[in-house]
C-alpha cells in the first residue's frame, strides 16, 4: 500500500459552487435548528402513520448505500486483488466518510430524544432482537472505521506541513492584538509533526485489519437495513415484504457502490477538469451486470415463490413503481454488457447513472412507497423537510469539495501524457 | 487473478441465501424465540361493543387519570375557543384511548373502543434498539419508559395495530400509548381507569383466561347478538386486549391480521443470521486472510516486476 498515489487538487477553494452549496448548507441548519426548537412537525409532514420519512429514507437507507462506494472499492481492492484499483480508494472513501457521517447526524436529527442515545452504549438496555440496535451499532463503528482509514492522507499532509497558513494567521492574529508571537506555539505544532510521523508506519501496519473491518461492518448493516421492515408484514407491500429483504439490500448496496465510484470519479474528473479515468471505470463496470443480474434473478425468483408475479405487472401503483425501479437497473446493466460501450464515459455515466437512480428507488420503495399503514394515512415530505435533506447532501459535496484541496486525496496524474491532457482541458475552459 | 475472489464472493452471497432459506425453513417448526408463549394468567380488558353506549367515560377518565404521568394534553376543537371540550380525532401524542362511532346505515352501526392491544408477541418490544419498550412477563402488560426511548419511532413502523403515538409537535416528544394504568389506577385501585368508570360494563377488566372464558359465554349465550370471533384471541400471536362486536372487526378500523406474530418471522431471521455473532466473525476472518493473503502476493510479484507498465502506476510525478 503506497500513499503516494495521492495528490491534493491544486485550486481555489472559494468558488461560486463553494457559495451555492453554503447557502444550502445554512439553509438547512436554520431549519435543523426550528426542529429542536418547535418539534418535528413543525418541519415535516412525518406523522403516527407514516413514523419515517425522507430523512430517514433518503439520509439513512439510500444515503448510506450511496455512501458504498468505499465498501465496494475496497472488496474489489483488498479482496478480489486489483491493486491497480487503490489510487481511486480514497477519495471513494471521503464521499463515504461523508456519507455515512452526515446519515449518522440525520439520525439525531430524525430522532426525537437524541439525548438518550447513550443508551446504545449500555449492556442492559441492548436488543439484539432489533435490526435497528445492528444497524446503530454498525453504523458509528463503521464511521470510526472510514475515519481511520482516511487517518493516513491527513498524516500524510501533517508530516510535510510547513503551517503557512496557520503561520499567516497566527501572526496576523497576533499583530492585530499588539502582541508578539510565543515560542512554545512552534513547538506545539513541531509536536503535532511529530505525532503525525510516529503515529504513521504504525497504523500502516494495522490498517489492513482496519480495512477489513470496513468490508465486514457495511455486509452486516446493510442487509439489517433491509432487515428493519422485516418486521411491517401487514404495512409494506407484499411486492417488498420477502425474508430475502436483508440478501437484497446487500446487492443492492454493493452494484450502487461501484456505479456510484464511477459517478463520483466522472464527475469530479469533470469539475476538476483531470483527464477521466475511463481504463479504471470500464473496468469496474464490468463487474456491475453481474451483480444486477443476481439481484433481479433473486427478486423475480422470489416473487414467483410467493406468487406475486402477476401483481408486478398488474400496472396499479404499486405496480408502476416496482416495474419503473426494475427496469432502471436492468436498463443500466444491460448498457453496462456492452464493451464499447463501457469504453465511453458517455454511456459509463448514462448507465451507472441508471443503476443508481434503480437501486435508489428500490429503498425508496421499501421505506415509503410500498409502505401502507392503513387507510386515512398519507405522506408526501414537506418543503422544509426537502430542504434538511438538501442542506445535509450540500454540506456533504462542499466537505468534498474543500477536503480534496487542501489532503492529499485524489489519484495522483502519473504520466506526462494526462498531465498534458489535463492542461489542455483546463486551457479549454 | 480475480477468480479465487469471484468463488468467494459467490460464497458469501450463498451463505447469506443459505441462512435466509433456514430461516424459513425453521419458521414451519416455530416457537423458539424468546419469550413468547401463550400464557392466559397475563391481564388485559375485554371490550364489548355491543354494549358500549358512546359516552366516552372511559376517554376522560384514562386523561385525568393519566395526564401528568404520560405528558398527555386537552386537545381542543377549532369552534372550541373556550376549551370547554377535549376533542381528539384519533389516538395521538396526548391521548391512549379512545372512542369511535362506525355508521353503516341507521340500523347498523358500533362503537368500538382504541388503546394497545398488549400483545403476547409485542412487534414494538422486538423492535425497540434500547429496550424502552417492555414486556411485563408477570402481567403481560406492554409498558414504555421515556427515559431510555430515544425516539426513533421504529414501534409506530412495527405495531400492525398503529398504535404508539408520537409528539410530534413538542421539543422534547415521547411516545404515547396505553400502559394498562401500570403506574396510576392501577396501583391505587386496582383496575384500569377506563374500565373502572364505565357506565354500563362494556370493558372488563381481568385476567386472559377470565376474559376468554366470559366472552365465550356471552357468545354462547346470544350467538346471534355477536360475530364468532373473538379479536384479539389469535391475531399476531394473541393480544391482552380482546373484542366482542356485532360488526365485523375491520369495519371498526381494526385489521384483518394473521395468527403469526410478524416479530416471531423477523427474529426469526435475524437470529439466524447473527446466531451467536459465529457469521460476522467468521466472515471478518475470512476476508482477513484472503487480504492479507492477496498484499502479500502482491508484494512477491512487485519485487520481481516492479514497474507496472500498463497503468503506469510507479512513475513520478514530472
Amino acid at each position: 500500500m503506497s500513499h503516494d498515489d495521492y495528490q491534493r487538487h491544486e485550486a481555489k477553494i472559494l468558488t461560486p459552487s463553494f457559495i451555492v452549496l453554503l447557502t444550502l448548507t445554512l439553509i438547512g441548519f436554520a431549519l435543523i435548528a426550528v426542529r429542536f426548537i418547535w418539534g418535528i412537525g413543525a418541519v415535516s409532514n412525518m406523522s403516527d402513520g407514516y413514523p419515517w420519512g425522507i430523512w430517514i429514507t433518503y439520509d439513512v437507507a439510500t444515503g448510506t448505500a450511496i455512501a458504498c462506494g468505499g465498501y465496494a472499492m475496497a472488496i474489489l481492492i483488498y479482496i478480489r486483488n486489483h491493486m491497480h484499483y487503490h489510487p481511486m480508494i480514497r477519495s471513494a472513501i471521503l464521499t463515504s466518510m461523508f456519507g455515512y457521517g452526515l446519515a449518522g447526524f440525520s439520525v439525531m436529527v430524525d430522532v426525537g430524544r437524541p439525548w438518550n442515545a447513550y443508551n446504545f452504549f449500555i449492556p442492559s438496555k441492548w436488543q439484539a432482537n432489533s435490526a435497528m440496535f445492528e444497524v446503530a451499532l454498525c453504523v458509528m463503528a463503521y464511521t470510526t472505521v472510514l475515519l481511520l482509514e482516511f487517518l493516513p492522507a491527513v498524516l500524510t499532509t501533517l508530516e510535510k506541513t510547513k503551517w503557512k497558513t496557520l503561520q499567516l494567521l497566527l501572526d496576523m492574529l497576533y499583530a492585530r492584538m499588539g502582541m508578539k508571537r510565543p515560542e512554545r506555539i512552534g513547538d506545539r505544532l513541531d509536536s503535532v509533526k511529530e505525532l503525525a510521523v510516529w503515529l504513521k508506519p504504525r497504523l500502516d501496519k494495522v490498517l489492513i485489519f482496519v480495512i477489513v473491518l470496513g468490508i465486514t461492518l457495511p455486509t452486516m448493516h446493510q442487509s439489517s437495513l433491509g432487515s428493519l421492515l422485516l418486521i411491517a408484514s401487514t404495512k409494506l407491500h407484499p411486492l417488498w415484504h420477502t425474508g430475502f429483504l436483508p440478501l437484497l439490500f446487500l446487492i443492492n448496496c454493493m452494484f450502487i457502490g461501484y456505479s456510484i465510484a464511477i459517478l463520483e470519479s466522472i464527475i469530479s474528473c469533470y469539475a476538476f477538469k483531470r483527464p477521466f479515468e475511463t481504463k479504471e471505470l470500464s473496468g469496474m463496470a464490468k463487474i456491475i451486470p453481474w451483480l444486477t443480474i443476481i439481484w433481479l434473478s433473486v427478486v423475480i425468483g422470489d416473487l414467483a415463490w410467493r406468487g406475486q408475479l402477476a401483481a408486478a405487472v398488474s400496472l396499479d401503483f404499486y405496480s408502476a413503481f416496482f416495474l419503473l425501479e426494475f427496469c432502471l437497473v436492468a436498463g443500466g446493466s444491460l448498457l453496462m454488457f456492452s464493451g464499447k460501450k463501457r469504453e465511453s464515459i458517455r454511456w459509463l455515466f448514462v448507465s451507472a447513472a441508471l443503476i443508481v437512480l434503480g437501486g435508489a428507488l428500490y429503498r425508496f420503495n421499501v421505506y415509503l412507497i410500498g409502505f401502507n399503514p392503513g387507510k386515512g394515512w398519507h405522506y408526501f415530505p414537506a418543503l422544509a423537510e426537502l430542504l434538511v435533506s438538501v442542506g445535509i447532501v450540500a454540506f456533504e459535496i462542499l466537505g468534498y469539495q474543500v477536503i480534496v484541496k487542501i489532503l492529499p486525496v485524489l489519484p495522483k496524474l502519473h504520466t506526462r501524457q494526462q498531465l498534458d491532457a489535463a492542461h489542455v482541458l483546463a486551457e479549454k475552459a | 487473478m480475480a477468480k479465487p475472489s469471484r468463488r468467494q464472493f459467490l460464497k458469501l452471497v450463498g451463505a447469506t441465501g443459505a441462512a435466509l432459506l433456514i430461516g424459513r425453513g425453521a419458521q414451519a417448526t416455530a416457537g423458539t424465540s424468546d419469550g413468547y408463549r401463550v400464557d392466559n394468567d397475563t391481564i388485559g380488558m375485554l371490550y364489548d361493543a355491543t354494549k358500549c353506549v358512546g359516552c366516552k367515560a372511559c376517554m376522560s377518565a384514562c386523561k385525568r387519570v393519566n395526564s401528568d404521568y404520560g405528558g398527555l394534553a386537552y386537545e381542543r376543537a377549532k369552534f372550541d375557543s373556550d376549551g370547554l371540550w377535549d376533542a381528539p380525532k384519533d389516538l395521538s401524542g396526548s391521548t391512549r384511548t379512545l372512542i369511535k362511532l362506525f355508521k353503516e346505515s341507521d340500523k347498523k352501526w358500533s362503537y368500538v373502543k382504541y388503546s394497545c392491544m398488549h400483545c403476547l408477541k409485542p412487534s414494538c418490544v422486538s423492535v425497540c434498539p434500547v429496550s424502552a419498550m417492555t414486556r411485563d412477563p408477570l402481567t403481560g402488560t406492554v409498558d414504555y419508559n421515556k427515559n431510555a426511548c430515544i425516539g426513533c419511532r421504529y414501534c409506530q413502523v412495527a405495531c400492525a395495530f398503529n398504535i404508539p403515538k408520537f409528539q410530534w409537535d413538542k421539543a422534547i416528544p415521547q411516545i404515547v400509548k396505553c400502559d394498562l394504568c401500570k403506574n396510576t389506577n392501577l396501583v391505587k385501585k386496582g383496575i384500569t381507569a377506563c374500565a373502572e368508570v364505565c357506565p354500563v360494563g362494556a370493558i372488563m377488566f381481568g385476567k386472559r383466561k377470565e376474559l376468554l372464558a366470559e366472552a365465550k359465554k356471552r357468545q354462547q349465550d346470544n350467538p346471534n347478538k355477536y360475530l364468532d370471533h373473538i379479536y384479539g384471541e389469535k391475531e399476531v400471536g394473541g393480544a391482552n386486549h380482546l373484542y366482542l362486536s356485532a360488526m365485523e372487526f375491520n369495519k371498526l378500523g381494526l385489521p384483518t391480521l394473521k395468527e403469526e406474530a410478524p416479530a416471531e418471522f423477523s427474529e426469526k431471521i435475524q437470529h439466524t443470521i447473527y446466531k451467536g455473532f459465529i457469521a460476522p466473525v467468521a466472515l471478518y476472518g475470512t476476508l482477513c486472510f484472503v487480504a492479507i493473503k492477496n498484499m502479500k502476493g502482491r508484494g512477491e510479484s512487485e519485487k520481481k516486476q516492479p514497474e507496472n507498465s500498463e497503468l503506469g502506476e510507479k512513475h513520478d510525478e514530472p
